[in-house]
C-alpha cells in the first residue's frame, strides 16, 4: 500500500529543496549560456590556438559523466588548495557542464550565419556592435533556441546528482524524508513528479521568453 | 593499513571499467529493444498507442535518471520486490535509453517525405512491406550517427549506478578516494578512463554524420 499522507508533514522540506534546485538552475542557466556564448564565439571566429583550447574543453566535458566532474571539483580541487563549499562546487560544475554543451549548440547557430550577411551589414553601415547583436547573435540564437533550452532542462534534471555532495536540493529532501519515515517509494515518486512539473514549467517559461526575445519577426 | 601504489589504483579502476562497459552494453541493448517496440507502436497511427508512447517519453525524459534509479532500487524493494543494484540499474537505464532513442528515431523517420508512404500505398505495398523495403533502409542510414552519439550518454549514465551501490568505475573511484585520500589523482584517472571510452564513440558518430551528408 502507498501512504502519501505520511509525506504531508515534510512539505516544507520538499519546498526548501525545490527552492535550492530552482535557484541553482536559474543561476547556472544564465552563467552556462554566457560561458557557452563566449566559447562558441571564440570557437567560430577566434584564432587557431584559442579554437583548440575551446575544443579540448568541450570534448573533455562532453565525454565524461557529470558526477565525476562534480567529484573532481568537490573532492579533487581542495587537494590542490582550492576549498569549495558543496554549493559553490555544484554551481561551478553545473555551469562548466552546461557551458560545454551550449558551446556546441551555439556554435552550430553561428556557423549558420553566412559570411555574406556580415559583409552586407558592413556595406549598409552597421557598426560592430549592431552587426554582432542584430545580424549574428539574434538570428543564430533563434535557430538553436529549442536545442539550447532542452539542454538547460537536461542540466536541471542532472542537478539531482549534487545531493551526493550534500547540497540540500530536491533529491536531498527526498532522501531525508525517506530516511525519516521509510516511505521510499512515495517519497521518490512525489519528488520525480515535482521534477517533471519543474521541467514542464521550465519549457513553458522558455517558450514564453523565446516569443519575447524573437518578437521582431512578427512586430514589423 | 594497506598501501595503494599507483599500479594498484589503476588496476582496480581498470577492473571496475569492465562493469561499466557491461552495464552500458546491457542498458544499450535493453534500451534499443524497448525503443524498437515503442517506435513500432508509434508507427501504427493508432492515437491511443501514440499517446502511450508520448507519455512514456515525457515521463522518462522529464525526470532525473537518478530519481528513476532510486525508484527502481529503493522504491520497488519497499513495495516488496527484492531487486539487486545491478537489476535496478539496468531497468532504469533501459527506460532512460529507450525514451531518448524513440525520440531520436522519430526525428529520423519524420525526415523521410510523407509522399513515400502514400506512393507505396498506391503501388499496393502493405504497411509492413512499406516499412521493410522503403522506410527502414533509409531511416537506419539517417539514424546510425545520432544513435552512436547517444551511446555516449548511456555510458555516462551508468556512472549514476554508483549512487545505488553498484560497483562500477565511479564507485571504485570513490572507494579508492576514501582509502588513499588522493582525490585529485583518483578522479583524474576515473575521468580519463570515461573519456577514453566515450571519445572514440563521439568521433565515430561525427564521422558517420559526415559520411551521410556526403552521400546525400
Amino acid at each position: 500500500m502507498l501512504y502519501f499522507s505520511d509525506l504531508l508533514q515534510y512539505s516544507d522540506v520538499f519546498l526548501s529543496g525545490l527552492k535550492t534546485t530552482v535557484e541553482l538552475t536559474v543561476l547556472t542557466t544564465i552563467l552556462g549560456v554566457v560561458l557557452g556564448t563566449v566559447c562558441a564565439t571564440v570557437r567560430q571566429y577566434g584564432n587557431r590556438a584559442s579554437q583548440r583550447v575551446v575544443s579540448v574543453y568541450v570534448e573533455l566535458i562532453r565525454n565524461t559523466p557529470f558526477i565525476v566532474q562534480l567529484f573532481f571539483i568537490f573532492f579533487g580541487l581542495p587537494a590542490i588548495g582550492m576549498m569549495l563549499s558543496p554549493w559553490e562546487a555544484s554551481m561551478i560544475a553545473l555551469t562548466i557542464n552546461l557551458g560545454a554543451y551550449s558551446t556546441e549548440i551555439i556554435r552550430a547557430g553561428l556557423a549558420s550565419i553566412s559570411k555574406g550577411q556580415i559583409e552586407a551589414a558592413k556595406v549598409l553601415g552597421l557598426n560592430f556592435r549592431q552587426t554582432l547583436i542584430r545580424v549574428i547573435f539574434t538570428p543564430a540564437f533563434e535557430k538553436i533556441y529549442p536545442a539550447l533550452t532542452s539542454q538547460c532542462i537536461i542540466v536541471m534534471l542532472g542537478s539531482a546528482v549534487i545531493s551526493q555532495i550534500s547540497v540540500q536540493d530536491l533529491t536531498y529532501a527526498a532522501n531525508l524524508v525517506q530516511s525519516r519515515n521509510f516511505r521510499a517509494f512515495e517519497s521518490y515518486l512525489v519528488t520525480a513528479l515535482l521534477y517533471l512539473g519543474l521541467s514542464i514549467l521550465l519549457r513553458f517559461a522558455f517558450n514564453a521568453l523565446g516569443k519575447r526575445l524573437f518578437a521582431y519577426r512578427t512586430s514589423n | 593499513m594497506i598501501e595503494f601504489s599507483n599500479y594498484d589504483i589503476l588496476r582496480n579502476l581498470l577492473f571496475a571499467t569492465q562493469w561499466t562497459i557491461l552495464l552500458s552494453l546491457a542498458a544499450f541493448i535493453g534500451g534499443t529493444t524497448v525503443a524498437l517496440a515503442l517506435t513500432a507502436m508509434r508507427l501504427t497511427r493508432n492515437p491511443a498507442m501514440q499517446r502511450i508512447v508520448k507519455i512514456y517519453v515525457e515521463l522518462f525524459q522529464g525526470t532525473p535518471l537518478l530519481m528513476q534509479m532510486f525508484l527502481c532500487f529503493f522504491g520497488l524493494s519497499m513495495l516488496g520486490y527484492e531487486i539487486s543494484a545491478w537489476s535496478a540499474a539496468i531497468l532504469s537505464l533501459t527506460f532512460f535509453t529507450s525514451a531518448f532513442l524513440v525520440e531520436i528515431w522519430r526525428g529520423c523517420i519524420d525526415t523521410l517525405p510523407k509522399g513515400q508512404w502514400e506512393a507505396s500505398r498506391c503501388l499496393g505495398l502493405s504497411f509492413l512491406q512499406t516499412l521493410r523495403h522503403i522506410i527502414l533502409p533509409q531511416a537506419i542510414r539517417v539514424a546510425t550517427a545520432p544513435t552512436v552519439g547517444f551511446s555516449v550518454q548511456v555510458i555516462k549514465g551508468t556512472a549514476l549506478a554508483s549512487v545505488i551501490g553498484f560497483v562500477e568505475l565511479t564507485k571504485v573511484g570513490t572507494m579508492l578516494n576514501n582509502a588513499t585520500f588522493e582525490p585529485f589523482k583518483v578522479f583524474t584517472l576515473v575521468a580519463l578512463i570515461y573519456f577514453l571510452l566515450c571519445y572514440p564513440l563521439s568521433l565515430y558518430s561525427k564521422h558517420l554524420e559526415k559520411k551521410f551528408h556526403v552521400s546525400r
